[in-house]
């Protein structure tokens, strides 16, 4: 009976109310923790899965071997491969198009690759402006890992204990 | 000022251009105003939110009048919008539900005294008036959906008109008690009975407290406002009454809404906070001649009250989830009305007592 | 031609016009608008009679109220107008005739011998603090007051009527007591049990004590 009389105090005299609006008050002084995109990022993972890229030995021998694992274990279809014997008897790709449109970025590929050819990098500013632009076929991906390869192999360096 | 020449240039039809000018004084600063509320909107649920807020559209460049363009920006969005009439829509009604949204918020503004002899028409119902053209802005939402032919719409619409309804009898009960304490339905004289030695504590909402705090929330029912924004909805009915409309239509509902709140912080101010009176106008600082200036009535302090009245309109928003549709009816009819009836009751015998001050 | 009488033909004009739209208009929500559009111009006719009071409790009550509801029926309603007309032309002859009664009664009160034009005049004009609200206040509560109490009585009455004839409880409808569901507290609803963290003698046996450890259902904080 004194529960139900004291509730119904607190909700007459709007108590409870007023309780919630001091908590909306506080936060409203509160330090904001809005990151303002362009001009701050925020930290990123060694294991951060962005765009694709295609990497080399030191040698300049681009590593893919065209086995073809990780057009089998996309979950979404995104990876086309097409391959052919190359003049000095090893198995090379012709084609390699990842379409980004259809990625999920769950990284499998990266997993399933026995050379650590196919990896994720940490890019995630790409942008395509007209139909088409987002299918990366095997020269551009080789290209962002010729470009990129010191972070990329600094990343699998950190990664590679936990592996 | 020395108007005569303006007189003389327009001859019998100054009466009327004077007028005019006036009107446009009022309803022009109004609308920036109203612009400006959706910025600061945004900013202070941004902020209570652990946000900042829409910080990047700025003028010239400069970064730090982040986001003060922003109200600009959004207008030019929306003027240059299609304005898209569904095909099963009655053509007419649902170009003039948005007029009939505004008309009412903008013609209220007549009577509001903003200073002492400031007023665009000075007449003695001010309050009924206020009332009776308030009480009109829901043909705006009833028409608009109707006449839109989504079922989405129609019940927003329908759902408005009940709560609006619901809820003008709790303001209207709310408001006798003012006129009782006031005896007056003219709302600058309002404002003077509340004159007093003791600063804010001769305004009104001392001894209609209750009814302050009803017509407060009663006026946060009428616009639509969070948390009794069912006519809206937008997890429940999409966008209620105005989800067929664009561009510029659906912005003329936004400015009506906007429009709305300051009129009921105004009413608000006038009414139960002293409109343009000082809260520090107690009889000891008139004697001091540098804290004079604190006691004196302007512009400047009814406009301070609206803008703390408008922040309590947001600060609902930011703060309270949506009411059930039954609940609001339950607390309309069973709680505000008998509040308000109850303590007209009160206030009149209080009044014949000696106890009563005001 | 003065202003207030152009005013007054203009208002005029719109009234007749929605009053004769309100019933031959096609859609009945089109009628209730039309009748909302007599409504308003009615006031503004009285607000030249200078009886400003009248005309915003005009607008107040049927435009802000009365007509909302009106509209909201009206508007739930799928009500087929020209099927209800196909006999209006045989009630024609007994409207008609109902309306020139009262166009002759009218006609009857407005030329008799003892109510002439000439004998309306304007009213003087007002004092400077003369407020028609106030006097129609005083009128009310002083000459007035028992019709006027007659009056709410009535209507009171009928209200109660109303909610009365129409008020019936059913036996399966469900009800929610807002009241109790707020004050309903999380103590009343949820019973929080500690329970120590236990180890399974049975898999310790033959694996390490850290891994037992993180294969303990409670350890792990599995439900």
């Amino acid at each position: 009976m004194i529960k139900r009389i004291s509730g119904f105090f607190n909700t007459f005299l709007l108590i409870e109310l007023v309780r919630g609006m001091v908590l909306t008050g506080r936060h409203l002084f509160a330090k904001k923790i809005t990151i303002q995109y362009p001009e701050e990022k925020t930290p990123q993972s060694p294991r951060f899965r962005g765009l694709h890229a295609l990497r080399r030995y030191p040698n300049g021998e681009e590593r893919c071997i065209a086995c073809k694992l990780c057009e089998a274990v996309c979950p979404a279809l995104a990876i086309t491969i097409e391959s052919e014997q190359r003049d000095d008897g090893t198995r090379r790709t012709t084609r390699y198009d990842i379409d980004l449109t259809k990625c999920i970025f769950c990284g499998l590929c990266e997993e399933s690759c026995p050379v650590d050819s196919i990896v994720e990098t940490r890019i995630l500013e790409y942008h395509g402006e007209k139909r088409g632009d987002l299918i990366y076929t095997k020269p551009m991906l080789l290209a962002i890992g010729d470009l990129y390869e010191q972070q990329i192999a600094r990343d699998r360096a950190a990664d590679a204990p936990y592996r | 000022m020395d108007l005569t020449i303006f007189e003389r240039f327009f001859g019998p039809t100054w009466p009327a251009v004077w007028t005019l000018a006036k009107i446009v004084a009022i309803v022009v600063p109004l609308l920036a105003c109203v612009a400006y509320l959706t910025l600061w909107e945004r900013k202070v649920i941004g902020w209570m939110q652990v946000r900042r807020g829409p910080n990047r559209v700025t003028f010239f460049g400069l970064r730090w009048l982040g986001g003060l363009a922003q109200p600009i920006a959004d207008a030019f969005k929306l003027l240059l919008k299609e304005i898209i009439i569904p095909s099963g829509a009655n053509r007419f009604l649902f170009v003039l539900a948005p007029v009939m949204a505004i008309m009412p918020a903008l013609a209220a503004w007549a009577v509001i005294p903003f200073a002492p002899e400031l007023v665009l028409a000075d007449i003695d119902a001010g309050l009924l008036y206020v009332l009776a053209i308030t009480s009109m802005g829901v043909y705006g939402i009833i028409i608009a959906g109707w006449a839109s032919n989504s079922k989405y719409a129609f019940l927003g619409a329908m759902r408005s008109a009940a709560q609006i309804i619901s809820y003008e009898i709790a303001m209207g009960f709310a408001l006798v008690g003012v006129l009782m304490a006031a005896q007056s339905l003219n709302l600058g004289d309002i404002v003077v009975s509340q004159v007093g030695r003791y600063g804010f504590l001769s305004w009104f909402f001392i001894p209609l407290f209750p009814l302050f705090l009803v017509y407060l929330i009663a006026g946060v029912a009428e616009t639509n406002r969070l948390p009794f924004d069912v006519a809206e909805g937008e997890s429940e009915i999409v966008a209620g009454f105005h989800v067929e409309y664009s561009g510029m239509t659906f912005a003329i509902f936004f400015l009506a809404e906007y429009a709305n709140m300051i009129l009921v912080s105004t009413l608000c101010s006038i009414m139960f906070l002293g409109g343009w009176l000082s809260p520090f106008a107690f009889s000891a600082l008139n004697d001091i001649a540098f804290a004079r200036w604190l006691a004196a009535p302007g512009f400047h302090w009814l406009a301070a009250k609206i803008f703390v009245v408008v922040f309590f309109f947001l600060w609902f928003r930011a703060t309270f989830p949506r009411y059930r549709y039954d609940q609001l009816m339950r607390l309309g009819w069973k709680v505000f009305i008998p509040i308000t009836l109850i303590w007209i009751f009160v206030l009149a015998v209080w009044m014949m007592t000696p106890l009563w001050p005001w | 031609m003065t202003f207030q009488q152009f005013v007054f033909y203009v208002l005029a004009g719109i009234l007749l016009f929605a009053a004769l739209r309100v019933i031959t208009a096609r859609n009945p929500v089109h009628c209730a608008l039309f009748l909302v559009l007599a409504f308003v111009s009615c006031a503004g006719l009285w607000l030249l009679l200078e009886a400003e009071f009248l005309a915003i409790a005009l607008v107040l009550v049927y435009v802000g109220a009365v007509m909302v509801l009106f509209v909201f029926v009206v508007m739930m309603l799928d009500i087929n107008l020209s099927r209800m007309r196909t006999g209006m032309f045989s009630y024609l002859p007994l409207g008609l005739a109902v309306a020139l009664l009262m166009v002759l009664e009218m006609g009857l009160v407005l030329w008799s011998h003892n109510v002439e034009l000439a004998d309306m005049l304007p009213p003087a004009a007002p004092a400077a603090d003369y407020s028609n609200t106030r006097e129609l206040g005083r009128l009310l509560y002083t000459e007035y007051v028992y019709p006027l109490e007659i009056a709410a009585v009535i209507l009171l009455v009928a209200i109660i009527a109303a909610v009365a004839l129409t008020l019936r409880r059913r036996k399966n409808t469900r009800y929610q007591d807002p009241t109790l569901q707020v004050s309903v507290r999380r103590e009343d609803r949820v019973r929080l049990v500690s329970m120590p963290p236990v180890r399974r003698e049975t898999e310790g046996a033959n694996t390490a004590p850290g891994v037992s450890a993180a294969a303990d259902p409670q350890a792990r904080g599995a439900p």
